[in-house]
């Protein structure tokens, strides 16, 4: 190292950042990739239709996602309940009977 | 039968075509007759880098779409008989690239050429994919940089999933780390990724580290491919990368910084 260099030596090391988030990055995108994408795609549209039986929710009103850190796998699972969650008739001859 | 070559990285502006123009030149100058694909339709840039764009006339599209054959459109190099070009339409649209047509004009090379190196384009769209879908062998091209090297992995599990050796369950395509624009000054200094920290991460077979150079800006703003340039360390380092393809082993150099001068050395450079 060069006289001068002996100031300039406190420097954080960049490169040693970059390899960590770089490897935690990777690891993570790996992980990632063995999932097949249609996996949660289709939870979610099978969810939706169980859900939908029952309440009168949205088609967008769901999102389900996959978490994952050293320690443990969170599957998440949101819905948006409508503000008045009033059962959704369930077959279509229901109202025609309220009509008589 | 020919063996296919795809360079590839993911990334844009790492060295896919100054790579791919080395490669194929290096190849016909070891006396194998090589052709080299430009992948990269509508923003060609091969045929610049190889010296031969006024000799442009006919293009990849060109044949796939039957306005041309094969020979119409390939550039045979001035500086050596066994390299030719297949440039890549700059005024067509990517969509013209039609996967059967690319099938059609790859097993026609591979009846006379012994290498097809295919340029691949940045990005993991329709070009991309069909650079790499024939391959036998890729070379991605990373530099010692975080996005790059991100993207190189993205680039392995495509390789590795979505080629025709995946699909067909053949064996796989071989995969080669080849670092750019490496700076061992950097490096030591802690500013840069280390070749081995890049090979931790990708866990790839090492074909070569070319150095940060500026014989690579000599050579594009001439048109020679920088494998030319003999004396240059980039050209030295490209010409290392032809060996060992090949099977010689050669070690690797440009790794370390240069020896400096006494003064440089006291004031750090």
């Amino acid at each position: 190292m060069g006289l001068l260099g002996y100031f300039k030596s406190n420097r954080p090391n960049s490169a040693a950042i970059a390899k960590e988030r770089l490897q935690i990055l990777v690891a993570h995108e790996r992980t990632d990739k063995d999932k097949s994408p249609d996996y949660l795609v289709n939870l979610q549209r099978d969810l939706l239709e169980v859900v939908r039986r029952y309440v009168n929710v949205d088609q967008d009103a769901i999102t389900v996602t996959m978490e994952q850190d050293e320690s443990r796998e969170v599957l998440e699972l949101n819905i948006v309940l409508p503000d008045e969650s009033i059962p959704r008739p369930v077959r279509s001859y229901s109202s025609r009977s309220g009509r008589k | 039968m020919a063996r296919i070559i795809v360079v590839t990285s993911g990334k844009g502006g790492v060295g896919k075509t100054t790579t791919s123009a080395a490669l194929s030149m290096g190849l016909a100058l070891k006396g194998h007759r090589t052709a080299v694909v430009d992948f990269d339709i509508g923003l060609r840039n091969l045929d610049l880098i190889m010296g031969c764009e006024r000799r442009v006339v006919y293009d990849f599209i060109n044949v796939i779409q039957g306005e041309s054959t094969l020979n119409q459109a390939l550039i045979r190099d001035k500086r050596c008989e066994n390299l030719y070009v297949l440039p890549a339409s700059q005024t067509r649209d990517k969509d013209a690239l039609a996967p059967e047509g690319v099938e059609k004009v790859l097993n026609e090379l591979s009846e006379t050429f012994e290498y097809i190196v295919c340029d691949s384009p940045a990005g993991i769209e329709r070009g991309a994919h069909l650079a790499m879908y024939f391959a036998d062998d890729a070379i991605v091209v990373t530099n010692p940089e975080i996005s790059s090297v991100r993207d190189s992995d993205r680039m392995l599990g495509i390789l590795s999933s979505k080629s025709r050796r995946a699909e067909l369950g053949q064996d796989p395509i071989r995969e080669y780390l080849l670092l750019t624009r490496y700076s061992p000054q950097r490096v030591k200094q802690g500013e840069m990724l280390s070749v081995e920290d890049v090979q931790e991460i990708l866990a790839l077979h090492l074909l070569g580290v070319i150095p940060e150079s500026r014989a690579v800006l000599s050579a594009s703003n001439s048109g020679n491919p920088v494998i030319l340039d003999d004396k240059s360390d980039a050209g030295q380092a490209y010409a290392d990368v032809i060996r060992r393809y090949l099977g010689e082993d050669t070690p690797h150099r440009f790794l370390e910084e240069e020896r400096k001068g006494l003064l440089s050395r006291l004031f750090g450079g």
